[in-house]
């Protein structure tokens, strides 16, 4: 009698739990298609002929499937001159600052020299005006020096910030001394113990801040759209909007177009996926 | 001795060199247009002209600028899908912290929107929105007679941002979310559960006072984030209909490189940031106590 009702009760739990499983399964598969929704009718326009978008009830599979849109759009503007525009101006940005952060985090959280806690403090306080308010300013310095519409406007600026040193200063602060003045001992000069000694250590961090740099400068849209003219000039984000200025309600291409900006960056994500997401939460919180 | 004030002498030349590149950086493109911002908002210039000074003229004007009170109400008000993304995402998160096969799937395709570029993201929904073909509007076409006209409408197209703003960013707080739930130590429930806590009173007692910290984070981000909108009003609507999507940043985008009114742009830039940093205040008196809890 008592094994039945154990045997009973087991049985109950372990359905109650297949339900609330199903019950889960559902809700998230119901979330995850809203959630894909957009990108799937992206995709669906910009396999389209132009006439089919104005069909109702509107279709989800393109019949008949055509890839016009693509070949039209990429030769419409300079997607390839965005890309690699894009590629550079994130690639300089995300080196340099990853760099010239670590360097200085490195002189605040270790050296010791005079005014080093004011400077730090001048630091933390311009971390809290936001970029609109420097902007300006710096608009019209690069206007000055005639730097519009060039790489340097679009990479300069962008070289140097004081978030990058605040956020690997504190991590350089959890680094035993003791390893770096093994090193002293050994006579390394101070930029081999920082070269040797504390980057290979700070690695997770600096990698943190460089996919974080990385994502923030290659979907930066206001400034690139200030300080650039020409097409040639132009990144992937302002690129697409200008395409978009272009052909404000040709569907099919504006949606290939954006297939052809989001497609690249999708794929990277899908294989990198705990990376971004470690590193999000990480520069998100501590940050 | 005598080596060790040697060392630091060099300390102090490598710690000044260290600095140097960072350093020079930060004062040509952050200090030093701090300081000419802030002589910017008092001036009238346009870039070409000689500048003038004109005292409190643009803060004047400013504050009797109805159209810059209608651009911060706008800015405001995007801001209402803050709490809605809040708890949207704390649901995700809920949800997506759940033992089940292949849940990492839907944690992907969450935060796909957040690593999405914005600019395609606001062109599909243009398209999404669109009154005549969009898909939202066919959709509602079987239920009503006359649909919004979102985008186009004044009354609709900031809940239409707003609506695809919460799509946009939930995956992003839906992480930070995660982060929290899964630091907290599992013998808090099951001390609960021996005591017969029913699963609404764990969270009222546990889980919820536990995520104050991120709460208060993602608050914090969300307001300061939302005083700087731009880029998605640009590309959607161009800050219309009748400037009803205009944000305050849209506002100083024009006034600096649309009408070159550098002075008048620089106040609201000063004024934005006033506001700003207020929030900033608060994130640091209350956040540190917010921190305790965790």
């Amino acid at each position: 009698m008592k094994q039945l009702t154990k045997e009973y009760i087991q049985k109950r739990k372990k359905r109650s739990e297949l339900i609330k499983k199903s019950f889960l399964y559902l809700l998230l598969s119901i979330l995850g298609f809203t959630f894909l929704l957009p990108f799937v009718w992206m995709l669906s326009t910009s396999l389209k002929e132009p006439g089919q978008v104005f069909v109702f009830p509107p279709q989800w599979i393109p019949n008949p499937v055509v890839f016009r849109n693509y070949v039209e759009a990429w030769n419409a503007v300079p997607f390839g001159r965005f890309f690699i525009n894009s590629i550079i101006v994130a690639v300089c940005i995300t080196t340099g600052q990853v760099f010239t952060s670590a360097l200085a985090a490195y002189s605040f959280a270790r050296l010791k020299f005079p005014g080093r806690d004011k400077l730090f403090m001048g630091y933390l306080a311009t971390m809290m005006i936001p970029g609109q308010v420097t902007m300006i300013p710096v608009f019209i310095i690069i206007k000055k020096l005639g730097w519009i519409d060039t790489y340097y406007a679009l990479i300069l600026p962008g070289l140097f910030t004081a978030y990058g040193t605040f956020m690997l200063r504190q991590f350089f602060l959890t680094i035993p001394k003791d390893l770096e003045e093994a090193a002293i001992i050994d006579g390394c000069s101070r930029f081999g113990i920082f070269w040797r000694v504390v980057l290979p250590l700070a690695k997770p961090a600096l990698a943190t801040l460089a996919t974080f740099v990385f994502l923030g400068s290659w979907n930066e849209f206001m400034w690139p759209l200030i300080v650039t003219n020409s097409m040639e000039m132009k990144t992937l984000p302002v690129g697409l909007a200008s395409f978009q200025g272009l052909y404000t309600t040709d569907w099919t291409l504006l949606m290939a177009a954006s297939m052809i900006v989001l497609a690249p960056v999708i794929v990277i994500y899908i294989f990198n996926q705990r990376f971004f997401t470690k590193g999000i939460v990480m520069t998100g919180m501590k940050g | 001795m005598k080596t060790k004030t040697r060392k630091n002498w060099q300390d102090i030349i490598a710690g000044y060199t260290f600095i140097l590149p960072n350093f020079t950086g930060f004062l040509v493109f952050t200090s030093i247009p701090v300081i000419a911002s802030l002589v910017l908002a008092f001036l009238s210039w346009d870039i070409l002209t000689p500048a003038k000074f004109v005292g409190f003229n643009n803060f004047i004007t400013l504050f009797k600028d109805k159209d810059f009170w209608y651009y911060l109400y706008n800015t405001v008000f995007f801001m209402l899908g803050i709490p809605l993304s809040m708890a949207f995402s704390l649901f995700l998160a809920i949800l997506v912290n759940q033992k089940l096969k292949g849940i990492t799937i839907f944690r992907t395709i969450f935060f796909l929107p957040v690593i999405s570029s914005m600019v395609a993201i606001a062109l599909v929904w243009r398209w999404i929105y669109n009154p005549d073909f969009g898909l939202l509007n066919s959709f509602l076409r079987y239920f009503l007679k006359q649909q919004p006209q979102w985008l186009s409408s004044t009354l609709w197209a900031k809940p239409a941002l707003m609506f695809m703003g919460i799509w946009n960013g939930a995956g992003y707080s839906m992480l930070l979310y995660l982060a929290a739930l899964q630091s907290i130590p599992e013998d808090l429930y099951e001390a609960a559960r021996i005591d017969g806590a029913s699963a609404w009173q764990q969270f009222r007692k546990i889980t919820w006072p536990m995520l104050s910290f991120v709460n208060f984070f993602v608050i914090v981000m969300g307001v300061i984030g939302g005083f700087q909108a731009f880029g998605v009003q640009y590309v959607m609507t161009g800050g219309g209909p009748a400037g009803s999507t205009t944000t305050v940043v849209y506002y100083v985008y024009n006034n600096a490189f649309q009408w070159f009114k550098m002075g008048y742009a620089s106040s609201i830039a000063w004024v934005l940031f006033i506001f700003i940093f207020g929030f900033t205040l608060l994130q640091w008196k209350y956040g540190k106590k917010a921190g305790e809890y965790y």
